[in-house]
Formats: structure tokens, sequence, C-alpha cells
């Protein structure tokens, strides 16, 4: 146990050493640090719907309430620390809430995610509706449909002056998502993560075992939103303006979509599929042959259809039947053999 | 006499016009073994989600050990050590059997002793050809042993099973005895059965439901003999 876990946080480390150190060779780091982004926003799906059977349609309007809190925060304290911590705390607080009303309310499925997608609606139109002067959060203006532009940018913590942009800000990021993604490993290890996933499997079981249901879905829910929102407050740093548009719809269908073409159930997946339909996104924007919008269904439709577990566990499970040593009927075939030459010597 | 560990009080639940329990007054002693029996729709399983949580009585109370536990949770009636198991099989399917069986111990133990713990249950459950297969692959058979483990791992002193022979075979259904005889050195059972056959060699007390009322409880031989019984429920079959 020990040794696999020693093994596979080495494995993630040496990828992700080699994809930081190749990737920039081929596309801008500007383009990069967004896909890691978007990345770390599908991993935060990933991991509780994958690992947590919660299907939430909302976790865009954890993503933008992270880059409005981060954009706020930093116009009220103009150094990037403390409002990044806040932008990770403000969507985690507010999935808690939202988390113990639908789970303590025993809701399932189809209502979790009415639910999840009325509320970032509701934040989607609230915001939008803040363009007046009376929208005020300290000396920060909501600015309504344009958004909050010129807040502070990250910078190294305690020196203002000091900002953290361009190559560095990619650094930044890849780094981040690798802790997150091994803080996550770790948290899926231990028994919380095993316990979340018998919960996925069967909650009324889990239930009848003796776990309280109800408080750990909230606590893995707010697990999930506190990683979009550092994905948001990431992404609010990237653009250096939010706007609505972060709440919207099509965001929130994007983030599904990438988990379920990445593969559910695994934590490399949905990261690789936000990244890889992300950059395809951005491929498609250059040209205006075909609408991507088109393209982006035509794969949902397509993964749906023939490969409905994603992308990661079928190239797994692709390996291990082209590179399985020992499986059970090849030993059996080689002893069989042997056993042919004993008898025939 | 034994401690009472399970006692309802007038439980009745109503679901709109229709009474499914009705002012059932029941107790049980530790280490007893009762069967609940009655034709469909008698209201065993009502009465049964009543006493695990399931559902909320509309009236009447229940205590365990002495603690009143009307309107519980399951999760906090499970915590107290009751072991329940449902009518469908309510497994982790695409789990292992250890991974089941050890999440059922972790609720009371810590990672290690749990690990030690489900290896036991494995072990004395003969399960240890199929421990790591995924419950999903597994014969019905198997799978109902599996979820008695799960409740059998938790040390309760109070097990509820809800029909736990359905669909079994015979061997199945023997192997299935012996588990529950075992559990009876340490905890009291309440089993719903539908099973005649398997009452008859399980049963020693028995408690007869019919139309949401308990209709008589009394030793398994008088209730199978008794008149009214016969007509309620045997009448045809034992002819």
């Amino acid at each position: 146990m020990q040794d696999r876990m020693g093994k596979d946080v080495l494995m993630t480390l040496v990828v992700a050493g080699l994809l930081i150190w190749l990737l920039p060779q081929l596309v801008s780091t500007y383009t990069l640090t967004v896909l890691i982004i978007y990345g770390m926003l599908g991993f935060s799906l990933g991991l509780i719907w994958g690992f947590g059977g919660i299907l939430c349609f909302g976790q865009a309007a954890f993503f933008g309430l992270g880059a409005y809190t981060y954009a706020i925060a930093a116009i009220n304290i103009g150094e990037s620390t403390l409002p990044m911590i806040i932008a990770i705390l403000v969507p985690a607080i507010a999935a808690l809430l939202l988390g113990a009303m639908m789970f303590y309310g025993r809701l399932t499925d189809v209502y979790l995610g009415v639910i999840t997608l009325v509320v970032t609606l509701i934040l989607f139109k609230f915001i939008n509706s803040t363009a007046g002067p009376q929208y005020m959060i300290g000396t920060a203006r909501l600015g309504g449909f344009n958004g909050i532009p010129g807040f502070q940018t990250l910078n190294v913590p305690g020196d203002p002056d000091a900002y953290i942009w361009g190559d560095a800000y990619f650094y930044v990021c890849a780094v981040i998502m690798v802790l997150v993604y091994l803080l996550v490993s770790a948290l899926l290890r231990s028994s919380f993560g095993r316990i979340a996933v018998g919960i996925r499997e069967n909650e009324t079981r889990m239930s009848l075992m003796g776990y309280d249901v109800a408080a750990r879905k909230t606590i893995l829910f707010a697990i999930g939103a506190a990683i979009a929102g550092l994905a948001g407050a990431l992404f609010a740093n990237w653009g250096e303006i939010v706007t609505p548009g972060l709440f919207s719809l099509g965001q929130s269908a994007e983030i599904i979509i990438w988990c379920i073409v990445g593969g559910l159930g695994t934590r490399s997946g949905p990261i690789l599929g936000a990244a890889g339909l992300a950059y395809l996104k951005f491929a498609l924007g250059q040209q205006s042959l075909i609408d991507n919008t088109l393209i982006t269904g035509l794969i949902l439709v397509l993964f749906v259809l023939f490969l409905p577990k994603g992308l990661v566990p079928a190239i797994s499970s692709l390996w291990k039947v082209s590179f399985a040593r020992r499986s059970p009927s090849r030993v059996h075939q080689a002893r069989r053999i042997r056993n042919r030459g004993r008898a025939n010597g | 006499m034994a401690e009472v560990v399970l006692e309802t009080q007038a439980l009745t639940m109503r679901f709109g016009g229709v009474v499914a329990s009705d002012n059932v007054n029941f107790k049980l002693r530790a280490r007893e073994l009762r069967c609940l029996i009655g034709p469909n729709g008698a209201g065993k399983s009502t009465f049964f989600k009543c006493v695990t949580g399931l559902l909320t009585p509309t009236e009447g109370q229940v205590f365990m050990r002495g603690q009143e536990t009307t309107g519980w949770m399951p999760h906090q009636i499970a915590s107290l050590g009751v072991g329940i198991k449902t009518q469908t099989p309510n497994v982790m399917d695409y789990l292992s059997v250890f991974e089941n069986i050890w999440l059922a111990a972790r609720r009371f133990h810590s990672v290690d002793e749990a690990k030690h713990k489900a290896e036991a249950v494995i072990d004395r459950l003969a399960l240890n050809s199929i421990a790591r297969s995924d419950l999903g692959n597994l014969a019905h058979g198997e799978r109902q042993r599996v979820e008695l483990g799960l409740v059998a791992v938790g040390d309760p002193w109070l097990v509820l099973l809800d029909e736990p022979a359905a669909g079994m075979s015979a061997e199945d259904v023997e192997r299935m005895t012996e588990i529950i005889h075992e559990l009876t050195k340490i905890a009291a059972v309440v089993i719903v059965e539908h099973d005649m056959q398997f009452i008859r060699s399980i049963a020693e007390t028995v408690t007869v439901f019919h139309q949401g009322a308990v209709l008589m409880e009394d030793h398994v031989d008088k209730v199978m003999s008794d008149e009214t019984v016969r007509n309620v429920y045997l009448g045809k079959k034992a002819g």
C-alpha cells in the first residue's frame, strides 16, 4: 500500500515534469495556462461526480464565484495573497450551504441537477444586472455585463509590485495543478475517499452501515467547489477581467462534456478532457469554416456512442489487453507446454 | 429475563388512507431470534422500515436498548450497533468483496483494525476465493452472503434481516442458516421472511402480521398449526 502510494506520487511528478518541460515548446504558455485552469475546473467536477456520484450542473457557478471573489477582494485589498485564499473559501462555503440544503433534503440525481443549474442561472442573471453604480462591494463595482477589469493580479506574496505573469504565471499554475492533483489523490486513498466511492456506489447501503451520507456528500461537494473556486481565481488572473460569462450555461455544460470525454472515475481523465477540448475549441476558433460548438457536440455524441467510459479508461484497458504480462491464461499455457515437454522427455 | 433490545409501542404507519402498520406493540430480548411472517401486504416490510429509520412512523414509538429512536435516520440507528439487510440486495457493485466489507468495518474501527476484521469475516464466510472480485460479477447467493458479511463485521447487538433467503438455492439457504445461528450468539436477530421451509428450519418464536397488525405471537410449531394463521396465510399452501 505504502509502496504503491510512493510509486503513484513519483509517476505523477515525472509525467507532470515532462509535460511542463515539453508543452511550452509546442504551444504558447499563455494558451497553456488557460488549458491548465480548465483542466483544474474539469478535475473539480471529476472529483465530485466521478468519485462521489454528485452530478453538479453548476460547477461553473463556483468557478465564477471564485473569479469574482478574487477580483472584488483584490480591488479592496490590493495584494493578491489573501484574495486567493478568500476566492477558495467563498465558493467552498457557498457549496457547504447549498450542499447541506440539497443532501439533507435527500434530493437526488435529477433534482440536484436542476437546482445546481438554476443556482448558476440566478448568479448569471444577478451579476448581469449589476451595472449600476449602486452595486458596490467595498470599493469594487460589480459592473454588470461589462464585468470587473483592472484589479491587482497575482504578485509574489508580500510584495504587491512584483507581479507574476507570462511564463512565470504558467509555471505557478502548473505547480498549483500538480499540488491539487496530489492532494486529491491522497484524499481518494484515505478512508474519506474510499467511503465517498462507497457512497457513489450505494448510498442506502452506506447509510445502513452507519455513515452519515448527507454530511459526507456535503463536504465532498465543498471540496470540489473549493478547487473550482481556485481555478476561477487563477482564471481571473489570467484574463485580468471577470465577466458574467463565467457563470453561463455553456460553460457549465462544457465542464460536463470534458468529464465524459476524458473519462469519469479517473483522476487524469477530466483534466485531459478539459485541456484537450479547450485546445480544440481554441484551434477551431481560428477558422470560420465550421462552428466549433457543432464540433464539440459531435465529439460528445461520438464518445457517448462509442467510448461511453471516456478516453482514459479506454486507453488504460487497451494498454492492459496489449501489454498485460503474466495473464493467467498465458501462465497456464506455459505450464502446459512445459508439462508436455516433460511427458515427452 | 434478558434485556429488551427492541421495543415498539403502538407503532402506526399510514400512507394516505392505507394503514400499513396498525398499532404494533413488539418486544425483542437480547440474543433472541424472531421471525416475522404474514401474507403479502401484511405490513412486515413497513414495520421493518419504520424500525430501521427508512420510514418515519405516523404514530407510536420505537425504543432500542431503552433509548427512543423514533424518527432517527438510518445511519444513526446503524451507528448504535444495529445491522440491517434490506429486501433487495444493497451492495457496492463496482467494488471488490474486500472493499465492501472493509467499508462496513471502517465505520467502527481504525484503518488497520478494519482490514483485520474484514479478513476475518471473509475467512468465516468462506469468501476467500472471490475476495478480490467485484460484487457485480458474483452470483445472487454470493452477493447475499457478502451482504450478511457487511452486517456481521460491525459486531451488531441487533440484526434486522428482510427476506435473507429470497431467491437462493437450497445449499445457499443452508449456509445462510448457519451464519444466522452464529449471529444469534452475539445479537438479537429479526428476520422478515416468506419462505416457510426456511422459517421452519430456523425459527423459535414467530410473530404473524395480518393487515398491518400483529395477529399472534408464539412458538413456531404452535403458529404453524394455528387455524387462524392457516386461514390468513398458510391455508392453501399447507393444505
